[in-house]
C-alpha cells in the first residue's frame, strides 16, 4: 500500500461512497476509497435502481428532489454509463382516497418545480396498459428516471480517480479512530474520515441507528415495452414508511434491456440474507394484483438486499462529533440510490464550511431520532 | 397446481435417475421421477423411439415402464425447498407451456446429469455451431443433416460415437479433431483394455481410427460466415488451415449439472457433489448419483443410480458388486480426465471482442480486468441472462480461473406466478409459520 | 389420424403452415425448415440451438403465444404456433 497520506478516507466504496470520493476530490482532497468487498458490491447491487423524488417528509422531498438535479447535470461519461432512462413514474392509486390526495401531492410537486400529471381510469391504462382495469387513477411524475448503479458507481469511482483518488478494495476497515481507520495492524490517517459503510455503518460507529432492512426482488427475461413507466403503488410510501417487521408494495421497473424487475418487500430480520419464499410469495401475489400480465412473465432470477434503514427515515450526513475528524454518510435506506449525488454534495459543502443548497440540519447524524416504530 | 407426496423424487430420468427409480420402486417406494426433456434417457439414452436404443438402455427403461413409479416429462424443476426438519423436502417443477408440480418427499436424488463445456473462440456463436452432444441432440430430437459437412473439434472419448451417428445419419464428416495429442489418446486406449467394463470403448476406438478422419492433436481455432456457419479455421501444433463446412460440432468435455445440489446446500469438491458410500450428500435426505457426482460415463451413472435407489430405500448394506464396479469405472474416468486434459492453447483463442457470454453478449475484453465472476456479472453482466451462467462459467473458470457465482432461485427461468406458488408450497411445509398462506 | 407410417402433425411456424414428423422437438422441426435465427440476441445476431439438452438457452422461441420457450425440450404438436425471432410481427397478439 501507498505510504503518502490522503486527506480524506472514505469507508465503503458503494454508490455512496463513491459519490462523495467525486464531490471531496473536486474540492482537492487527496482521496482513498477503502472497501471490504468489492466497489458496488454491497446494498448498491441489490437495489432497484429508481431515481425518484419521493414525499415521505419535506426534508425527504428536498434530498431527492437535490439529487435529481444533480442526476440529471452529472458528468457525461456517468450519465451514459449510468443508462439513466427517464421514464417517469407512474404511481397508481387503489382507492377514492389515495385518488382524492393526489391535487394535493400535485400542487406539492409543483411547488417544488415539478410538473406532474393526474390520470384517470383511462388515461391511467393508456400509460400503463398491463394495469388492471378498474384501478382509479394515479400521477404521472415524469421527472423520474431508472439507472443501472453498478455501472453508475463504477463510473463515478473512475472519475474519481481522475481526479486523484485511490480505490483499495478487499480491504476490511476493523476500526475508526480519531482522524484515521485501522485495517489489520496498518493505521491510515487523514484530516477526513467517512463512514459510507452503509447498512453496516453502525458496526463501525456503535451508536448510529442504521440496521438492516432487508428486501427481495426479481428479475424477468427480456420483454420490452411491457411497461413504459417505473410503476409503484401510492401505498408504497406508506410500506416503507411504516416500520413494521414485514411488509411488501407493488413496484415494478422497466429496465433499458426490455427486462422488468418486481419489487419490493421489507422485513427486519437481521442479516439473514436467505430468499423468504413466503415474503417473495406475497410480494408477486402483489404486483400481479395490479398488473395480472406479470404472472405469466418469466423470472430468471431473485435475490435480497439490505437497505440502511434508520428510525426517522432520513440519511445521516455530516459531522461525528464524538470522533474527531469522522464524518458520516449513511442510513440512506431505500433511496439511497436517488439521494446519493445530494448526500455527497452536502458533504462536501459541509466539510468545506460552505453553505450547503439545501439545509442540512435535518440529517445531522447526532440529531434526536425519533423511535422507530409508528 | 398438483400437489403430491412421494417416498422418493428423482430429478433427472437419465441412466443414473431411471436405475435409481427401479431400484427404489422395486423397494416398494412410491416415487415420482421429473425430466424436463420430453423423453426419459437422459443425454446417451435419448430416444424417440425405443426401438432405435441399444440393448442395455432397452433393458432399462423396459424395467422403468414395468413398475409404477410415476414418470413426469416436460417438467423442468425450478426449486426445491428444504424444511426446517429432515426429510421435509419440496420440489417445485413447472411444465413448459403451462403448469405446476409441487412434490412433498423425505428423499430426492438429484440425477441432473452435466452439459457440455464450450470453449468461446471467434464465430462461436454464429447458427450452425452446436456442441458434440448437442448435435447428437438434435439428431435423436429428429433434425436431419443429410448431406451436410460436418467438422467435429472437442476432446474425449465421448467424440466419436457422435462422429459414428452423423455419419450414419448421412453427414459427410469432414474432420474430428481431438485436442488432446496422439500419445496421450494412444495411452488412454490401450488402457481400456484392462478393464472388462471398458471393452466397448475399446473397440469404438478401434473403430473409429479407421473409419473417421480422426486428427489428434488439432483444434478449431475460429469459425466464419455471415448469418450462418461457412468454414472453419483448423490448427495443430505445427500448422493451420482453413476448410468450408455446414455444420461445426464443438464441445471440450462435460460439467456436471451441480446448481440444484449447491441451491439446497450439498457440499462439492471439483466441480462435483460430494457423495458418501451410498450416494447421500451431505443434506440429510439428499442423495446424488451419475455423472453430476463427476463424469464418468453411463456404465457408473447406471451403478450409482442403482445404489442410490437402493440407499433411498432404506438398504442397509451397499450391493458389493455394485461398489466394486462403481470403484473401478471411477478409475477410469481420472485416467480420462488426465488423459483429456486441455491444452492450453484453448484459453486464448477468444479475441478481445469475442462474446463469451452469449446471452447478454458481452465480450471478452469487457470482463478480462475484473477480479472475479461477480464482478464480471454485475459491472458487465456476463452470467446474467436465461442461462444463468451456465455456458460461461466454465468457459470463465478456463479463461480467468473464476469460480462460479451463487446459485439463486429459480434454478430455471420460471413463470412469476410459479414463483408465488413454490412460495406457498415452502409456507405450507414449515407449519410453524404462523401466516401461511396469507 | 396418422395414415402414413411416418406419423405428421402440422405446426404454423413464422405464419407459414407446415407438416412436421410427429415426436420431433420444436428445434429439429426449425433447423429442418432452414430455420437459422431462432432468435436474435441482445445485439442482434442470429442464434440457433447450441447445446440440444436445455442449457444454453439459445433455442429460444414463442410457442402458442408463450415467449421464451426452449425449443429443443418441447415436442411438436398439432396446430401449434411457434414464433422465432425474425418472425415476431407474425407473433398471435
Ligand atoms: C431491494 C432494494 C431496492 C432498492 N431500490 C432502490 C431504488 O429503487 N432507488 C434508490 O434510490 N435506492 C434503492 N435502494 C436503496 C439503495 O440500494 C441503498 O440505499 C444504497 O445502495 C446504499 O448505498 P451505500 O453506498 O450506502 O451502501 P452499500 O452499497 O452497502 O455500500 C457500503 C459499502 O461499505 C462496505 N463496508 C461495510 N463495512 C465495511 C468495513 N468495515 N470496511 C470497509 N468497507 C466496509 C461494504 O462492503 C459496501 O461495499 C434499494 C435497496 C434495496 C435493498
Ligand atoms: C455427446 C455425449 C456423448 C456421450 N457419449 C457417451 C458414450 O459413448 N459412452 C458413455 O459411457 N457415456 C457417454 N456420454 C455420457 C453420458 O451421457 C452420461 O454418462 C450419462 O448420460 C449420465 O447419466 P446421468 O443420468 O448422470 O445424466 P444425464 O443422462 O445427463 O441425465 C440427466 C437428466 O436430468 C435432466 N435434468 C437436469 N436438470 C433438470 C431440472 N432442473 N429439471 C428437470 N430435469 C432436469 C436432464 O434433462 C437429463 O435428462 C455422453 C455424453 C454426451 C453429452
Ligand atoms: S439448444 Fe440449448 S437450450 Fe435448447
Amino acid at each position: 500500500m501507498s505510504a503518502r497520506r490522503a486527506d480524506a478516507i472514505i469507508v465503503g466504496a458503494g454508490i455512496v461512497g463513491a459519490a462523495c470520493a467525486v464531490a471531496l476530490a473536486r474540492d482537492g482532497l487527496r482521496v482513498l476509497v477503502i472497501d471490504a468487498g468489492g466497489a458496488a458490491l454491497g446494498t448498491t447491487a441489490a437495489g432497484m435502481g429508481h431515481v425518484v423524488v419521493m414525499d415521505d417528509s419535506p426534508e425527504q422531498l428536498a434530498l431527492t428532489r437535490y439529487s435529481q438535479s444533480l442526476w440529471r447535470a452529472q458528468d457525461d461519461a456517468v450519465r451514459a454509463a449510468s443508462e439513466l432512462d427517464w421514464c417517469g413514474t407512474v404511481w397508481v392509486a387503489e382507492d377514492e382516497a389515495q385518488l382524492e390526495a393526489l391535487p394535493a401531492k400535485q400542487q406539492l410537486y409543483r411547488d417544488h418545480g415539478l410538473e406532474t400529471e393526474v390520470l384517470d381510469e383511462t388515461t391511467l391504462i393508456e400509460a400503463e396498459p398491463h394495469l388492471r382495469r378498474g384501478l382509479p387513477g394515479g400521477l404521472l411524475v415524469p421527472s423520474d428516471a431508472v439507472i443501472y448503479q453498478p455501472a453508475a458507481t463504477i463510473a463515478l469511482l473512475a472519475l474519481a480517480r481522475t481526479m486523484g483518488a485511490e480505490v483499495l478494495q478487499r480491504m476490511p476497515v476493523e476500526e475508526i479512530v480519531p482522524c484515521g481507520v485501522r485495517c489489520g495492524a496498518d493505521t491510515l490517517r487523514a484530516d477526513v474520515i467517512v463512514n459510507a459503510a452503509g447498512a453496516a455503518a453502525a458496526s463501525l460507529t456503535p451508536q448510529l441507528p442504521v440496521i438492516p432492512r432487508k428486501g427481495h426482488l426479481v428479475i424477468t427475461e427480456r420483454y420490452p415495452g411491457f411497461c413504459r413507466h417505473q410503476v409503484a403503488e401510492l401505498g408504497y410510501l406508506a410500506s416503507a414508511h411504516v416500520m413494521t417487521s414485514e411488509s411488501v408494495a407493488f413496484n415494478v421497473q422497466p429496465r433499458s434491456t426490455g427486462q422488468v424487475m418486481v419489487g419490493s418487500s421489507r422485513e427486519l430480520v437481521g442479516w439473514d440474507a436467505s430468499m423468504n419464499r413466503r415474503v417473495l410469495g406475497r410480494m408477486i401475489a402483489r404486483a400481479c394484483e395490479f398488473m395480472p400480465a406479470l404472472a405469466d412473465l418469466v423470472a430468471v432470477r431473485t435475490w435480497t438486499g439490505f437497505r440502511p434503514a434508520t428510525p426517522d427515515k432520513l440519511p445521516l450526513i455530516g459531522r461525528w462529533p464524538d470522533v474527531p475528524g469522522l464524518w458520516i454518510a449513511a442510513g440512506h435506506e431505500g433511496l439511497g440510490i436517488t439521494t446519493s449525488l445530494g448526500t455527497a454534495t452536502l458533504l462536501a459543502d459541509l466539510v468545506a464550511s460552505r453553505e450547503p443548497a439545501i439545509d442540512a440540519a435535518p440529517f445531522a447524524p447526532d440529531r434526536a431520532v425519533t423511535a422507530g416504530v409508528h | 397446481m398438483s400437489t403430491v407426496a412421494a417416498d422418493v423424487v428423482v430429478v433427472g430420468a437419465g441412466p443414473a435417475g431411471i436405475a435409481a427409480a427401479v431400484r427404489a420402486t422395486e423397494a416398494k417406494r412410491r416415487v415420482v421421477v421429473l425430466d424436463e426433456a420430453p423423453n426419459v434417457g437422459g443425454q446417451i439414452w435419448r430416444h424417440r423411439s425405443v426401438g432405435t436404443l441399444g440393448a442395455d438402455a432397452r433393458t432399462w427403461i423396459d424395467r422403468l415402464s414395468r413398475t409404477n413409479a410415476e414418470v413426469r416429462r416436460g417438467v423442468a424443476v425450478v426449486d426445491v425447498i428444504v424444511g426446517g426438519e429432515a426429510g421435509d423436502i419440496t420440489v417445485v417443477a413447472e411444465r413448459h407451456l403451462g403448469g405446476v408440480d409441487v412434490i412433498r418427499t423425505p428423499a430426492l436424488i438429484i440425477a441432473t446429469g452435466a452439459r457440455e463445456r464450450f470453449v468461446p473462440f471467434p464465430g462461436w456463436t454464429l447458427p450452425g455451431v452446436t456442441g458434440i452432444g448437442g448435435a447428437q441432440a438434435l439428431l435423436k430430437q429428429g433434425a436431419t443433416f443429410r448431406g451436410k459437412r460436418v467438422v467435429i473439434a472437442g476432446t474425449g472419448p465421448l467424440i466419436l460415437p457422435v462422429a459414428a451417428s452423423l455419419t450414419d445419419a448421412g453427414a459427410r464428416v469432414v474432420v474430428v479433431a481431438e485436442q488432446a495429442p496422439f500419445q496421450a489418446v494412444r495411452d488412454f486406449a490401450l488402457s481400456l483394455l484392462t478393464h472388462p467394463e471398458t471393452l466397448l470403448q475399446a473397440a469404438i476406438y478401434r473403430l473409429a481410427f479407421l473409419r473417421t478422419p480422426y486428427a489428434m492433436g488439432t483444434w478449431v481455432t475460429s469459425a466464419s460466415g455471415t448469418d450462418q456457419l461457412a468454414g472453419v479455421a483448423v490448427a495443430n501444433a505445427r500448422t493451420a488451415w482453413s476448410l468450408p463446412c455446414d455444420l461445426l460440432c464443438t464441445g471440450y468435455g462435460l460439467v456436471p449439472n451441480v446448481d440444484m445440489a449447491r441451491f439446497v446446500g450439498c457440499t462439492t469438491a471439483d466441480g462435483a457433489v460430494a457423495v458418501d458410500e451410498r450416494q447421500a450428500t451431505s443434506v440429510p435426505g439428499i442423495f446424488a448419483a451419475g455423472e453430476v457426482t463427476g463424469i464418468g460415463g453411463v456404465g457408473l451413472a447406471v451403478a450409482e443410480g442403482e445404489i442410490a435407489g437402493a440407499a433411498t430405500a432404506g438398504a442397509a448394506r451397499i450391493d458389493p458388486s455394485l461398489a466394486r464396479r462403481r470403484q473401478a469405472l471411477r478409475v477410469v474416468a481420472r485416467r480420462m480426465e488426465r488423459a483429456f486434459a486441455l491444452r492450453q492453447e484453448l484459453r486464448s483463442l477468444a479475441r478481445d471482442d469475442t462474446v463469451i457470454c452469449r446471452c447478454e453478449d458481452v465480450g471478452r475484453a469487457a470482463i478480462a480486468s475484473f477480479a472475479d465472476s461477480r464482478q464480471a456479472k454485475l459491472y458487465a453482466r456476463a452470467g446474467m441472462g436465461a442461462c444463468q451462467g451456465r455456458v460461461c462459467g466454465p468457459a470463465l473458470e478456463l479463461l480467468f480461473g473464476w469460480q462460479p457465482g451463487t446459485v439463486r432461485s429459480p434454478l430455471e427461468p420460471a413463470r412469476l406466478s410459479t414463483l408465488s406458488t413454490a412460495a406457498l408450497a415452502g409456507a405450507a411445509s414449515s407449519a410453524a409459520d404462523p401466516s401461511a398462506g396469507s | 389420424m396418422p395414415q402414413s407410417s411416418v406419423a405428421a402433425v402440422t405446426i404454423s411456424a413464422d405464419g407459414r403452415s407446415v407438416r412436421v414428423p410427429a415426436g420431433v422437438t420444436v428445434a429439429a422441426a426449425l433447423l429442418d425448415l432452414g430455420t437459422s435465427a431462432f432468435r436474435r440476441s441482445v445485439s442482434g445476431e442470429p442464434r440457433a440451438p447450441l447445446c440440444g439438452m436445455g442449457t444454453c438457452y439459445e433455442c429460444r422461441v414463442t410457442i402458442d403465444g408463450v415467449a421464451h420457450r426452449r425449443a429443443c425440450l418441447v415436442t411438436v404438436a398439432e396446430g401449434m404456433h411457434v414464433t422465432t425471432a425474425d418472425g415476431a410481427e407474425e407473433a398471435p397478439a
